[in-house]
């Protein structure tokens, strides 16, 4: 049976798309065949953290119109068996995406997938609520910062009253709590909320934690997901997220502040 | 036999009643929706009567139905109105509500906190006695952000946090097995008796029967700590528990 797992956190700008990026490319190498799905109509950054803008010809739109076929408007990527890119449109406007379209093509999917994952757009309105519509888990992207959490906590509330699963009185979505952006010595220093603080205040289950790291940048400038990046610490707390994604048990890492290091000294003279 | 398709059946319910002193048809909607913004969720939807009883105005001067359009977009729900004067007779049955005859008495003001007492305006409900057993509502997933949880007619239990941002309201009593750190509203139809009760108080707002206080109020003894509020008199009062 395909899961539908939605990427959200009301927020912008938080790690969504990088997360659904990663989260998506761990699941197809781990051997579940997955397709992630760019909901973020307008704006289209999916395709470009995974390195396949030049590819895109037809888009989510243009199946939902009929415009397209499936098979025309998915993406393979070409370093991740398994995995499938269903891309944005840039220039359409946000009301393409209707209830009975976006049904429409789900069921497709799920005949072909394990997993289908959903990138959501910002916000609490009607693209981030179509993105979570048919969901079965949500992954809850939160800063270790109040608006971002105070966010977050919206996006639950609309989760258990506006999905499908709500509607219909069905088993509530599944919800895991993904911080992303942590930066263990602002913690310290008392500027950002500690994993612990996000963790009381939203009550949901914690699937990771991932460390603020250039790598990130770098990564979706090269159009290649952070996850690949086996040496990569956020890399390596996102493979560990997607482990856990699928039951497994793993310590979580990259809480604390690592030891002096070169860029420490070299940023934290300053301070005091 | 057949079964009939309907009862008709007496019935008591409680109802907020504006009791209109003077109509100044100018100040009228800011005097109200300051009074409603006071007291928000406690008039939001609530069946209003509007009494005349004691209205000082020159009658044929009052729009009735200026002014209930002025009560509708502040969210009150006029139903009737109660010891409508000679003048003004015609133009009360014209807006089609019910109109009712002067009441005994039985009201209790509602104290919604002012700066300054308001006497042009004046809201309360009537208390009518309870005769069924009260229903309690029992939430346990949690009250997020935006949220809100009415509990109408008996109690609310939460057994989960009560966000930032949320609002729980109950005619009857509140009990939160978890943190409170939105807004929680009891006896919202004016029961005195009301309390709330909570295991770690973060509250933003709390209010028993219209008596609001805010989060600055509360001290150290109580603030994240379990505590319970009550109505002593006319002072809001919250203690550890
Ligand atoms: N763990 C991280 N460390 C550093 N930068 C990050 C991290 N996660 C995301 N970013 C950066 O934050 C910005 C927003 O990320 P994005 O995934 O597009 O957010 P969203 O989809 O929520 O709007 C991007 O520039 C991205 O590179
Ligand atoms: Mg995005």
């Amino acid at each position: 049976m395909a899961r539908i797992i939605v990427v959200t956190s009301g927020k912008g700008g938080v790690g969504k798309t990088t997360s659904s990026a990663a989260i998506g490319t761990g699941l197809a190498q781990r051997g579940h065949s997955t397709v992630i799905i760019d909901f973020d109509v307008g704006l289209r950054n999916l395709d470009l953290i995974m390195g396949c803008e030049r590819r895109v010809v037809y888009d989510f739109v243009n199946v939902i119109n009929g415009e397209a076929t499936l098979n025309q408007a998915l993406i393979k990527d070409k370093r991740t068996e398994g995995l499938f890119i269903l891309p944005a449109s840039q220039t359409r406007d946000k009301d393409a995406l209707t209830e009975e379209g976006v049904s429409k093509v789900l069921e497709e999917l799920k005949e072909r997938f394990d997993y289908i994952v959903c990138d959501s757009p910002a916000g609490i309105e009607k693209g981030a609520q179509m993105a979570l519509y048919f969901a079965d888990e949500a992954i809850v992207v939160t800063n270790p910062e109040v608006s971002s959490v105070r966010d977050s906590d919206r996006i639950l509330g609309i989760l258990q009253s506006k999905s499908l699963r709500a509607r219909e009185g069905q088993e509530p979505v599944k919800e895991h709590l993904l911080v992303t952006r942590y930066n263990p010595a602002r913690v310290s220093a008392g500027e950002m909320l500690s994993v612990a603080d996000v963790e009381e205040i939203l009550a949901i289950p914690l699937l990771g934690v991932i460390p603020e790291s250039q790598d990130v940048l770098k990564a979706s400038n090269q159009g290649e997901p952070v996850i690949l990046n086996a040496d990569a610490q956020a890399g390596q707390a996102y493979s560990d997220a997607v482990d856990r994604l699928l039951g497994e048990d793993r310590a979580h890492r990259f809480l604390d502040e690592q030891k002096q290091g070169f860029l420490k000294r070299l940023l934290g003279g300053g301070r005091g | 036999m057949s079964t009939p398709d309907f009862l008709l059946k007496g019935s008591t319910v409680t109802v907020v009643v504006l009791e209109l002193h003077q109509y100044d048809s100018e100040a009228f909607p800011s005097l109200l929706s300051e009074r409603v913004a006071r007291a928000p969720g406690l008039f939001q939807g609530s069946p209003v009567v509007i009494s005349l009883e004691s209205l000082r105005a020159e009658s044929d001067a009052v729009n009735l139905a200026g002014m209930l359009d002025h009560c509708r977009d502040q969210g009150l729900r006029p139903i009737a109105f109660r010891a409508v004067p000679e003048g003004l007779q015609d133009k009360a049955a014209q807006t089609g509500l019910a109109v009712l005859p002067p009441g005994g008495g039985r009201g209790r003001s509602i104290e919604v906190p002012a700066e300054e007492p308001a006497p042009d305006l004046e809201v309360h409900t009537e208390q009518q006695p309870v005769t069924a057993g009260r229903p309690t509502r029992t939430i346990t997933r949690p009250v997020r952000s935006g949220q809100q949880i009415y509990a109408e007619g008996g109690d609310l239990i939460v057994l989960a946090p009560v966000s930032e941002g949320a609002e729980v309201l109950a005619d009857g009593n509140i009990h939160i097995y978890g943190p409170l750190r939105g807004r929680a509203l009891a006896g919202v139809h004016g029961d005195a008796s009301a309390r709330i009760f909570c295991q770690h108080m973060d509250a933003e707002l709390i209010s028993v029967a219209g008596h609001f206080l805010l989060s600055d109020a509360l001290g150290d003894t109580v603030l994240r700590k379990p505590a319970q509020v009550a109505l002593d008199g006319d002072v809001l009062s919250v203690s550890a528990l």
